[in-house]
């Protein structure tokens, strides 16, 4: 016999189910609560940096897109710091939360951020990674909760000296990491859960 | 450069533990679960860090259900209860300041949606949702009515076991988590497909709250006890450091 870890398991997750917006944005149903939906609004005031518009949808296996899902995104202040406790580097800029929450639209499902361009975050040994935001998506059906990243298609130097991104397998799979401008500070950014064009979601 | 931290990266989800992406009997899950294999990587700042919510964020109804949804002098129909427990990590350590947020069936098993066509009745004085912010010891409560099971769409004849919704954040966005508390002694238990996702009793009996006479409210409430546990962090001297240090 050895001595005892002690420690605890995880809570096991469930699926979020059909009703996730009930809970998370329960003005978006209709239930009037709270004085507003949190996640709404990443701006607070004048932010520092780049403003930019992100938007896609979740799609799933067969091409069709989920209308059921919630996507949060986190990500750091233009100049790579986060609006959070664990934050020792620095202060962030006080106008900008760096969370953002989206139901989708009820009709097409397409989520969209009003946010800015992050700034680049230190990899745990000190290189700098590119910038990128953190994506999390639950929905009916997903058992646990799937978190990817969004990079930038025209990062392209950044990207390529990515400590994560050059350390993929298939590379021809970064592609479904990128969001691509298709108008001035417009980025899209298409999440697919199954399929040729599967994202690559991360295990972190 | 300080060699001592406090704390270090996330200790890896235990994918043996948790549920699969693609469970069949869960039907939904066939076409939206990834098939590639998960990246892993050591969790860098983007996941050590996650949004604030402030106490007072929180308003005086927002984790009473029975009130907080209903007309002045009114309160929601069903079973009253308490669910009360606390947020951990993985080593046990309290998590305070987690943002709870949940949401469930009313008494007879339906939910306040424009898209939910199950026939039970609306009840008007509930609204299904609220949410708290875990005390210094990571202690939270929250008062509602006992859902109902319902059926739905799934296998020709799947009941969900009465249940309630958690989205929990922690500390770091690493942690976030959605989970369902089941009832101690429901029988619908043993036959979801949605519980069935989960991969042992062990993992079942982690989302069942027993009912806890101690916290019972008497003539009032009664009382479940449900404690969440989510990841936690490496604490040590020997961090990763820049290289050549």
């Amino acid at each position: 016999m050895v001595q005892k870890r002690d420690y605890l398991r995880e809570s096991p997750s469930q699926t979020a189910g059909p009703y996730v917006h009930i809970g998370c944005t329960p003005n978006f149903t209709g239930i009037d609560a709270y004085g507003g939906d949190l996640g709404q609004v990443m701006k607070t005031g004048p932010v520092q940096g780049q403003e930019i518009i992100v938007k896609g949808a979740v799609y799933d296996g067969t091409g069709t897109p989920l209308r059921d899902a919630m996507i949060e995104i986190w990500q750091p202040d233009a100049a790579g710091l986060f609006a959070s406790a664990n934050e020792t580097r620095g202060d962030a800029d006080p106008n900008f939360t760096g969370w953002g929450r989206s139901s989708g639209d009820m009709d097409t499902g397409e989520f969209v951020f009003d946010t800015v361009k992050p700034g680049a975050v230190p990899f745990p040994d000190g290189r700098m990674q590119a910038p990128h935001i953190t994506v999390w998506i639950v929905a009916r059906g997903i058992n646990i909760g799937l978190h990817t990243r969004i990079y930038f298609a025209d990062e392209a130097e950044a990207n390529a000296s990515d400590p994560i991104l050059t350390r993929i397998e298939h590379q021809n799979r970064i592609p479904t990491l990128l969001a691509t401008e298709i108008s001035a500070g417009v980025y899209r950014f298409d999440i697919h859960l199954q399929g040729p064009q599967e994202t690559i979601f991360f295990d972190m | 450069m300080s060699l001592i931290k406090q704390t270090g990266g996330f200790v890896p989800r235990d994918r043996g533990w948790q549920p699969e992406a693609l469970t069949p009997p869960y039907k939904t899950s066939v076409k939206r679960s990834p098939q590639a294999a998960l990246l892993s990587f050591p969790t860098t700042l983007s996941e050590e860090t996650s949004p604030l919510f402030g106490h007072d964020l929180i308003g005086e109804l927002d984790n009473d259900l029975i009130l907080n949804h209903a007309q002045p002098g009114q309160s929601a129909i069903g079973p009253r209860i308490i669910v009360h427990g606390r947020v951990v990590d993985e080593m046990g350590r309290g998590v305070p300041g987690a943002l709870l947020e949940f949401w469930q069936a009313n008494a007879g098993g339906r939910y306040r949606h424009k898209k939910e066509s199950y026939q039970a009745a609306l009840d008007p004085n509930f609204g299904g949702c609220g949410r708290t912010i875990t005390a210094e010891d990571g202690s939270y409560e929250m008062r509602t009515i006992q859902p109902g099971p319902y059926p739905w769409p799934n296998g020709m004849n799947d009941w969900r076991p009465a249940h309630i919704h958690f989205s929990v954040f922690g500390h770091g966005f690493a942690q976030r988590l959605i989970t369902q508390m089941y009832f101690e002694g429901d029988p619908h238990i043993k036959l979801c497909p949605i519980v069935g996702v989960l991969k042992s009793q062990e993992a079942v009996d982690a989302l069942t709250a027993p009912l806890d006479m101690h916290r019972t409210v008497p003539m009032d409430s009664r009382a479940f006890k449900f404690d969440i546990v989510l990841r936690g962090r490496r604490q040590t001297c020997f961090e990763n450091r820049p290289e050549g240090l």
